[in-house]
Formats: structure tokens, C-alpha cells, sequence
């Protein structure tokens, strides 16, 4: 087609970060649209909506400075794509996938889609491999598997950060050396946020096998919109591509439903909950799914988004559709946090779906799913009892209850908390639990089998009730 | 409704319409006078694959199967005259199916490990051959729904060739038996003058409820293995369920467990709008468990429909109807078919998505005004019936649904419309999950309407005193609850003896029988005859514990007694220990007796 044929100048109406242009003919929908303003500047845009006439652009630079008159647009006759190439490691790019670390243009090895298409399900081989991140309560109680999708629930304020280049650092598949990868896709996180990671990366010496994609607070909202799906595209390429293992982290998810919020609220779209979109489920699994593992390939996609939960509520629509599409989740807690703890993990409503195929005899220990059961049945007891004592005080507990409640306050000192620089073996996760658990009765456990009992209890023998 | 495979070979010219707009999935064209509602339509220059939604003079709107991104205006609609229809025939069993009924592993292997837009493979296999075996003569009258002849599909089931919905005539002719492929003709018939020729394969637009010829009462459970849902909840064959909790309650584990060990003769399984590794983990996990009725393995029972969330959100609208076809089809065999749908919650939002497009008026919470008699139209295709054609037989559709509430508010639209259909409510529970409790069903809330039905069915076939044992579980359960409020307002130590009994009580109910583990090799299924068993131990013993309690006895005592972890060990236990495990209770229970000198 005839290049000039499809610049158009003058756009009929801009509202928000949309506009309108009209007189327009054979535009496709979902092309990105160069917005080349009256002082040399040029933004990219996508078709939101085609008619045989006109086009709805979402510019994602913002439209401010745009005018109506001068304004010229011209359309590229193809979605939007992304270079790639090996040589991204190291590098950074904002937001748009442009370099900002003074280093060139990439040369592309391969130009893709950055909405990539659907996983075949038949394609998918279920994630098997535990990932040991040196955390108790996410290797004891939640293990991660290579190919999951782990999502971090925080609020404002708490040590997601800290946890997740953690996790970065430590992570690793016992008895295995393979080539891994960091994806980092910020989303309106703050320069000093941003920072950190950098500098965490750097210091462990991660930071040439990583790939930054930075839209950070000040950059246009809009924007984040294709942030994560530039970070997914290369993710996909380096592990599907090149056989990495690639860790993408994606923070802060928040920031990004903020601005799908923001278009959908310029098209005057009926609002769902909280007046994000009604498509906000499918939109976040676009993202969310592109994560895990194919039949046949070497690499896989592990992904660790960050969100930050709205007045630390659980049900606010970005964590409940997150949690509703990935596989499980590591909620922080305000309360353990005041209480110095860290990593502040909120053990019950955590949750690692893909654990229950990583974990057992030959992948970590035959007693794990078991001492997970009966930690969580334990502790779950334990905090109840803290509720009730909080109303009316010890009296009345039976010597039982005061052994729940001492191996509750234990699980949080012992077992939870532990250094941001301290990474345990899943035997030494396992060797704690056993401590704890021997606190308790061993007529208590109903939910581990008498021969791990056998060979891993260590408390009084007989299980007899003592006062404290 | 028949649909006449010719007519897509139209030799009237054929006229194309226009595209005029893209939104997202939904696509304006015109130029389509003539088009009928619902029509299948190919859009754009890709051929992708659309469905008339609303018709307006010459306008269409189409919903459209693929990703719309690259569609111009301009672009050509191209009719295929025939309503969004499955393919039903041998080669059903087994396989992966998107929501528009395109086999996954077929595409997979044309277009890789990504699903390319336009891919498009025929749903069943042409080229495998079935041995077919005639189970007519030429001469005899047949009509819809008779049965022509059987195959055997993947060795587990006979699958009957039946003369489709609206046919019939007298067989003037029918091969013997031998091999054919599912386009051979094998039957022709002779109505009047005109002949028609059948093959193993007909189509049906999956909107459309397939006929019977009456619909019957539930009148038997459909077994699940899972305690907590036969004992006190029971699904009925032909019944309809949902299963409405937050996310990671456990949903999908209790679909699955379901479609593991339901005793139903075929399994459909929708993952709807749900998780690409659910789905893999199914491919992987069911061929290699067994049937404990059949010994075949699981998968040679099931229909698998994956349209995950990434997947294009109209085939996820149309994957229900898909599903449930499918579904009809092998009822109309004479099957006892379980259908279970993850999630229902994200085809609502599905069609909310769709609607919204539209710019139709919403209703509550941006759904559509129909939101609720979809849902209903989706159930009633549910139920026991008996069938068309003259063999009188018989066969059911039991209907599983989960429910994906927001925020876990069961008083959201999708929640409050389901349960006003569906006959059993498992309701999931945040907290318990949180304790590691699963099933997360709470007894509290959840209801079955089919509890008549099970209780004279145990009764009568599995032993006596079922729901007398029932009764009492659920009092001891709501009394706990009531008991707990007061030891949450006055403190546990002004409890009787009588009361803290019943807290063991409830507390061995709990965590010895309603808790079940699905990923223990013998605990993720109880038969019957089984839970049957532990309930009479558990309440014999509640017994003893009573007269104990009398003759002063402490509920103390009694918690350390060997047999609360000796029940507790009850569901893991396999068949070899079981029995030993039994006896070992029965002693337990006898020697209660004795604890009364130790006081
Ligand atoms: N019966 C059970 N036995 C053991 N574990 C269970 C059981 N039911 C649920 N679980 C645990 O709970 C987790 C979450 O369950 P599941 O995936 O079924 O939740 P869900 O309600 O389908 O969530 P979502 O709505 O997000 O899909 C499982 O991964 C498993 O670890
Ligand atoms: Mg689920």
C-alpha cells in the first residue's frame, strides 16, 4: 500500500488520552497509529475502534499538546511489535521499549506481536519443577514451581520489594545449572522503587542477565498499557526462543488496571466494580497466562507480579481478578510487619497451586505436603486462639490451647521471619517446622503419617498434656 | 431443527456483506440482508469465524470466535448458512475441543505451540476408521433417535449411531458390518419417494436444546466419593449444581474430583474462561487414573472443552453450548452424562463483555438483562429423560457449575440467578480454605434438594440408620456453631461436660469425615459402603462417649483416647488396612467402659 495514502492530518476530537479521526479509510483494527504533532514530536497509538470512516486512537504518550488542526497521523498497517534479540540482556528500556541506557537501538534478531497469541492448552506441559527461594514460608508452605504465576499481594508501604528481589537472588532448582533470565517491567513505580531493584540486581550480579522495561511514576499512564507486554514478548522469546528461565517481574499491577480504568472511563464505557472495565478479568489474563511452560522446549516463564493492595483489602477487583487467574499468592501482612517480621507473610490466605506436583519424595521431601497440612491446620488453630484470648484473656485455656498459642508465636519468629540476606535449603525449612511441631502433642498430628512422625517428632514422647 | 449438510453448498450465488466497524470481538457489517439470527458467518479476508447476534435491516453484528486485531472495513462477510453447530459423531471421547469445537492437539500440530488466528481442523477425524455394527434391516421403520448401529469408541464406550432429530424413513438399504470412517454412508432411507443417506456424523446448532421425549424426576444420587457431598449434600443423577466460592476455595479440585469419581458413564468437562495449566494438568493426570467402576482409564470417558482466559472471549461465550451438546448427544445414546462448568461465572462475563460492546442497556452490575434466563435456559438442558425413539430408554445430563463470585459476595448477579435455578448448593468458604480445610464446602450454608432421593437410596441399598446418622450430624454441627458464639461472648469454662462432648464431637465430624484430602491415593475417593462405615463408627462410639460421659468419664479423657486418631486415619487408610483399622475402632469403642475407673 501506498505509504502516504495513509497519513491523515487532523484529528476530529481528543478526549483523555483517546482521539478521533475521521475521513479516514481501510484502517485495521488494533494498528498502531504515529501521531506526529506540530513540533516534531511523534507518539504512538493504537486503533481502538475502526469504521469504514474513522478510527479511535488510545494514544499512549499522552495527548497533551495535541491539537486538532495540525496534528498528523499516520497508521502502519500492523500491531504493534517489538524487536528482539539475546543482546536485550543487560540492557534498559522504557516504557515503549526504547533505550534509555545511552546504549543503540536493538538489532533484531526477531519482530513480534507484543499481544502475542494464546498458548495452546495442548501445548502446555503442567509445571513440575520446585523453585527453592530460600524462604520458609514460601518453600515450607507455598513452593513456587517453575512456569507459575506467583502474584505478591502487598499494600502500601510494605517490603514487596525487598521480598521479591529476594526471590531474584535466591532462587534456584536444586541439582540443576541452567541458563536463567530476568524480566523487570515497571509500571508507575517511583524512581527510588526502581532504584532498588537496579541496585539489587547489580549487587547480585544479575543485573547483566536481566532486561528492564521502566515506566516509572512520572512517565505517561498510558503507556503501561504495553509496558508488560513488551516484558512478556521478550520473556516469551528468551525462554521459548533461546531455552532460558526466565523470572519476569511485573509491579505494580495496580498502576496498570489504573490506567485501563482511565481509557475505558474516556469511552464512556459502562463501569463494572469500582469503575474498572467489565473486560478487566480477560485484559489481566492476557497478561498473567503468558506465563508457564511448552511441551518440548527447554525454557520456561516464571512470573512474580506485584500489587499493592487499596486500603489493604483483599476484595478490591485487582486482587480478586489476580488471584482468580494466577496460581495462588503470597499475601504480606500490615500486623506481622509491625511486629518486625520479615518477609510479614500472611500465611493463611497464601496459597501455591501448582505446589502439590512440585513437592515430595524426589523433588523435596516425602514429608512436605504433609507437614504443610499440618502447619497450616496448626497455626490456623493457633491464631484463632489469639482472637479469642485477645477478648477474655488466658483463663480458661486448657494446657492444650497454651501449647497452640506458643507454637503460634514460635511459627512467627522461628519459621516466618528470618534475614533478607538468609537463604535456607528446603531441609533446613523442614528442620524448623519439625521443631515446631514437636512443641505440640504428638497425638496432634493427625494430619502426618506415623512413619514421618517416627523419624522427624522430637517432642515429649506420649504427647502428654503439660501445662506451660 | 435439522440441518441439511447440502445446503452449504448453495448453488444460488453467493453474496457477500461488508465489514463497516471493529470493536474488540464485536463486528459490524452490512450488506447482509437475508442472514438468519445466530447464522455462522467468516469474517475478513482471514476467514475468521462469527456468529450473528443482531440483525437490522441490512446490518448484522457478529460476535466474532478469533482475535479481531488486523480486521479493515471493507473487508468481506462470508455466509455459510448454517447456525453455530458441533459435529456430533465417533471421535468425541477423548479429545480437546475449544469452545467452537476446534480440536486443540489437531491445531497444535498445524500451527504450533501458539493458537494462530484463521487455524482452523474439521472437529472429528475423517480418516480413522470404527468398526460399525448394524443393529437394523433394511426394511424396518426407523425414526429420530433410533439407533442404526454402534462403534466402539477409544474400548470404554459403545457409542450408538442414531438416526438424527426430524429423520425418518424405512432403512432401504445399511452396510454390514465392517470398517467405515465417519463420512461413509451407512444407512440409506427411504421416506416416500426420497432417499437419505446417513453417516455416523450430524451436526446440531449448539443453541438449540436437543429433543426428548419426556422429562423425568431425578429419582437416584450420582455418587461422587466425596463424604461431605454424599453424605450430606447429594447431587442427583440429572440433577444441577453449583459451586459458588473466592478464589482459590477450591472450585476446580471439587469439579475435578467430581469428574474423576462421579458415577456418571461420560464426563464433559468445560474449562471456561479458566487456567491454560488446569487444563494441561487434566491432559496429564486422567489418563493415568482408572475408572474404580470400569477400569478403563478416566480420559476414556471424557470430552475435554479448554477455552482458557487468553483465549478469545466469544468462544468462551459459546463453549457452555458447545459443552453441553455434546453432551445431549451421548444422553441421547442412553448415557448418564456429567457435565461440569469452570467457571459459569467468566461466560457471564463473557457475554457481559459482549453486551457492553453492544452498548445494550445493562442490568445489574453492567450484566445484561438476560443474564438470568441464559443461565436457566443452560440448566433446564439438564435432567433425567427419557428419549426419543422407540427403544424407551433412558438417560441423564447432571450439571456442575462453578461460580467465581467477586470479591467471594455470593449476593452478586451470577450467584443469586444460579441459585435460583439449581437444586444443590456447595457453598465454598474463604476461611476454611484458609485452615486447610477441604473440601472448603460449609455445612452451614450449603443445601441439596436431592437429600430425599439419596436418604431412601442408602437406606434401601447401602445400610440402615443413614438418615438418622445425617440428622445428627447436622444438629451437632449447628450446635457447635451456637456453642461457639457463646464461648466467644462467656469464655469455654462454664462449659458442661455435655457441651464439651459435642465440641469433640463436631470436632471429629470435621476433621475425621467432612475433611477428605484429594491428593491422598485413597482418601480423594470413599465409596459408599465405605463412609457408610465410618459414620456408623464415629456415631457408635458418640454413643459409648455419652453413657461414659454419665458415668463420669471426662470429655478429656476421652480426646486422648487413641480412637479420635484412629478416625482420623480413617479416610487415608487403604482397602488392606482398612479392616484392621475398623476393628481396631470397634475395641476402642468397647473399652470406653473401662475408662470410667481411671477417673
Ligand atoms: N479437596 C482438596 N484437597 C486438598 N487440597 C485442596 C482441595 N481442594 C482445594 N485444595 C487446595 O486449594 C487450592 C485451590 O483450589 P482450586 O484451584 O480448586 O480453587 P478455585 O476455587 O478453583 O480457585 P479459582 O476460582 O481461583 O480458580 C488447590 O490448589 C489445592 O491446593
Ligand atoms: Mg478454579
Amino acid at each position: 500500500m501506498d505509504i502516504s495514502s495513509r497519513i491523515y492530518t487532523g484529528v476530529s476530537k481528543v478526549v483523555g488520552p483517546l482521539m478521533v479521526i475521521d475521513g479516514v479509510e481501510g484502517i485495521g483494527y488494533g494498528e498502531i497509529a504515529e501521531i506526529m504533532l506540530p513540533g516534531g514530536e511523534t507518539r504512538i497509538g493504537q486503533v481502538l475502534e475502526t469504521t469504514t470512516t474513522r478510527a479511535l486512537v488510545q494514544v499512549f504518550r499522552g495527548t497533551r499538546d495535541l491539537d486538532t488542526e495540525l496534528t498528523k497521523v499516520r497508521f502502519r498497517g500492523e500491531p504493534m511489535k517489538i524487536s528482539l534479540s539475546s543482546d536485550m540482556l543487560g540492557r534498559t528500556f522504557d516504557g515503549s521499549a526504547q533505550p534509555v541506557d545511552g546504549g543503540g537501538l536493538v538489532i533484531p534478531e526477531s519482530i513480534r506481536d507484543i499481544y502475542g497469541s494464546p498458548i495452546n492448552p495442548a501445548a502446555r506441559e503442567h509445571p513440575r519443577n520446585s523453585i527453592q527461594t530460600g524462604i520458609s514460608s514460601i518453600d515450607g508452605m507455598n513452593t513456587l514451581v517453575r512456569g507459575q504465576k506467583l502474584p505478591i499481594f502487598s499494600g502500601a508501604g510494605l517490603p514487596h520489594n525487598l521480598l521479591a528481589s529476594q526471590i531474584a537472588r535466591q532462587a534456584k532448582v536444586t541439582g540443576q545449572k541452567e541458563k536463567f533470565a530476568v524480566v523487570f517491567a515497571a509500571m508507575g513505580i517511583t524512581y527510588e522503587e526502581s532504584a532498588f531493584f537496579i541496585r539489587e540486581f547489580e549487587e547480585s550480579g544479575a543485573l547483566e542477565r536481566t532486561v528492564l522495561f521502566l515506566n516509572l511514576a512520572d512517565d505517561p499512564a498510558i503507556e503501561r498499557i504495553i509496558t508488560p507486554r513488551l516484558a512478556l514478548t521478550t520473556a516469551e522469546y528468551l525462554a521459548f526462543d533461546k531455552g532460558m528461565h526466565v523470572l519476569v517481574i511485573l509491579t505494580d499491577l495496580t498502576n496498570y488496571c489504573e490506567s485501563l480504568r482511565e481509557i475505558a472511563a474516556a469511552r464512556e464505557e459502562v463501569p463494572g466494580r469500582r469503575g474498572y472495565p467489565g473486560y478487566i478479568y480477560t485484559d489481566l489474563a492476557s497478561l498473567y497466562e503468558r506465563a508457564g511452560r511448552i511441551r518440548g522446549r527447554e525454557g520456561s516463564i516464571t512470573q512474580i507480579p506485584i500489587l499493592t493492595m487499596p486500603d489493604d483489602d483483599i476484595t478490591h477487583p485487582v486482587p480478586d481478578l489476580t488471584g482468580y487467574i494466577t496460581e495462588g499468592q503470597i499475601v504480606l501482612s500490615r500486623e506481622l510487619h509491625r511486629k518486625g517480621i520479615y518477609p510479614p507473610v500472611d500465611i493463611l490466605p497464601c496459597l501455591s497451586r501448582l505446589m502439590q506436583g512440585g513437592i515430595g519424595q524426589g523433588r523435596t521431601r516425602a514429608d512436605h505436603a504433609e507437614v504443610k497440612n499440618q502447619l497450616y491446620s496448626a497455626y490456623a488453630r493457633g491464631v484463632r486462639l489469639k482472637s479469642l484470648v485477645a477478648v477474655m484473656g488466658e483463663e480458661g485455656l486448657t494446657p492444650l490451647d497454651t501449647m497452640y498459642l506458643r507454637f503460634c508465636d514460635r511459627y512467627e519468629t522461628d519459621f516466618i521471619n528470618q534475614a533478607s540476606y538468609e537463604d535456607r535449603s528446603f531441609e533446613d525449612t523442614f528442620s524448623i517446622a519439625w521443631d515446631l511441631l514437636s512443641l505440640l502433642p504428638r497425638s496432634e498430628l493427625k494430619r502426618i503419617s506415623q512413619e514421618y512422625i517416627d523419624l522427624y517428632y522430637h517432642g515429649e514422647e506420649g504427647g502428654v498434656c503439660k501445662g506451660p | 431443527m435439522v440441518i441439511d449438510e447440502k445446503r452449504d453448498v448453495m448453488d444460488t450465488e453467493i453474496r457477500n456483506g461488508t465489514i463497516i466497524r471493529v470493536t474488540g470481538p464485536v463486528v459490524e457489517a452490512d450488506n447482509m440482508s437475508g442472514c438468519r439470527m445466530y447464522e455462522s458467518v467468516k469474517v475478513g479476508n482471514a476467514g475468521l469465524i462469527g456468529e450473528i447476534i443482531i440483525l437490522e435491516g441490512d446490518r448484522a453484528t457478529i460476535q466474532v470466535y478469533e482475535e479481531t486485531t488486523g480486521l479493515v472495513p471493507g473487508e468481506p462477510v462470508v455466509r455459510t448458512y448454517l447456525p453455530l453447530s458441533v459435529e456430533l459423531g465417533p471421535g468425541l471421547i477423548g479429545t480437546m475441543y475449544d469452545g467452537i469445537q476446534r480440536p486443540l492437539e489437531e491445531i497444535l500440530k498445524q500451527s504450533g505451540d501458539m493458537i494462530e488466528r484463521g487455524s482452523s481442523a474439521p472437529a472429528l477425524n475423517r480418516t480413522k476408521k470404527y468398526k460399525f455394527r448394524p443393529l437394523v434391516k433394511p426394511g424396518e421403520k426407523v425414526g429420530p433417535g433410533d439407533r442404526l448401529g454402534c462403534v466402539r469408541e477409544l474400548v470404554a464406550i459403545i457409542h450408538y449411531i442414531l438416526v438424527p432429530p426430524g429423520v425418518s424413513g424405512t432403512v432401504e438399504s445399511i452396510v454390514g458390518e465392517g470398517e467405515y470412517t465417519i463420512t461413509d454412508s451407512i444407512a440409506v432411507l427411504l421416506s416416500g419417494s426420497e432417499k437419505k443417506s446417513l453417516t455416523m456424523v450430524q451436526r446440531w446448532p449448539v443453541r438449540e436444546p436437543r429433543p426428548v421425549q419426556e422429562r423425568l424426576d431425578p429419582i437416584e444420587p450420582l455418587l461422587t466419593g466425596q463424604r461431605i457431598i454424599d453424605t450430606l449434600f447429594p447431587l442427583a443423577r440429572g440433577g444441577t449444581a453449583a459451586i459458588p466460592g473466592p478464589f482459590g476455595s477450591g472450585k476446580t479440585v471439587v469439579q475435578q474430583q467430581l469428574a474423576k469419581w462421579v458415577n456418571a458413564d461420560i464426563i464433559i468437562y468445560i474449562g471456561c474462561g479458566e487456567r491454560g495449566n488446569e487444563m494441561a494438568d487434566v491432559l496429564e493426570e486422567f489418563p493415568t487414573l482408572k475408572d474404580p467402576r470400569t477400569g478403563y482409564t478416566l480420559s476414556s470417558r471424557m470430552v475435554l472443552i479448554a477455552n482458557t482466559s487468553n483465549m478469545p472471549v466469544a468462544a468462551r461465550e459459546a463453549s457452555v453450548y458447545t459443552g453441553i451438546t455434546i453432551a445431549e448427544y451421548y444422553r441421547d445414546m442412553g448415557y448418564h452424562v456429567a457435565l461440569m462448568a469452570d467457571s459459569t461465572s467468566r461466560w457471564a462475563e463473557a457475554m457481559r463483555e459482549i453486551s457492553g460492546r453492544l452498548e445494550e442497556m445493562p442490568g445489574e452490575e453492567g450484566y445484561p438483562a438476560y443474564l438470568s434466563s441464559r443461565l436457566a435456559d443452560f440448566y433446564e438442558r439438564a435432567g433425567r429423560v427419557s428419549l426419543i425413539g422407540s427403544g424407551r430408554h433412558e438417560g441423564s445430563i447432571s450439571v456442575i457449575g462453578a461460580v467465581s463470585p467477586p470479591g467471594g459476595d455470593f449476593s452478586e448477579p451470577v450467584t443469586q440467578n444460579t441459585l435460583r435455578i439449581v437444586k444443590v448448593f456447595w457453598a465454598l468458604d474463604a476461611d476454611l480454605a484458609y485452615q486447610r480445610h477441604f473440601p472448603a464446602i460449609n455445612w452451614l450454608m450449603s443445601y441439596s434438594l436431592y437429600s430425599g432421593i439419596a436418604g431412601s437410596w442408602w437406606e434401601n441399598y447401602v445400610g440402615p440408620g443413614f438418615i438418622q446418622i445425617k440428622q445428627e450430624m447436622m444438629e451437632i454441627l449447628q450446635r457447635e456453631n451456637e456453642l461457639e458464639e457463646i464461648i466467644r461472648l462467656v469464655g469455654p469454662e462454664t462449659l458442661p461436660e455435655s457441651d464439651r462432648l459435642l465440641l469433640l464431637k463436631a470436632e471429629i465430624i470435621r476433621e475425621s469425615y467432612l475433611m477428605q484430602y484429594a491428593f491422598d491415593e485413597f482418601d480423594t475417593f470413599t465409596g459408599p459402603k465405605k463412609q457408610y462405615h465410618m459414620l456408623t463408627s464415629i456415631f457408635s462410639f458418640f454413643k459409648r462417649a455419652e453413657t461414659a460421659i454419665e458415668t463420669g468419664v471426662t470429655v478429656a479423657q476421652l480426646r486422648e483416647h487413641p480412637i479420635v486418631e484412629r478416625f482420623a486415619r480413617m479416610g487415608s487408610a487403604s482397602p488392606e488396612e482398612e479392616e484392621s483399622l475398623f476393628e481396631a475402632i470397634d475395641k476402642d469403642i468397647k473399652s470406653i467402659r473401662e475408662l470410667k475407673g481411671m477417673v
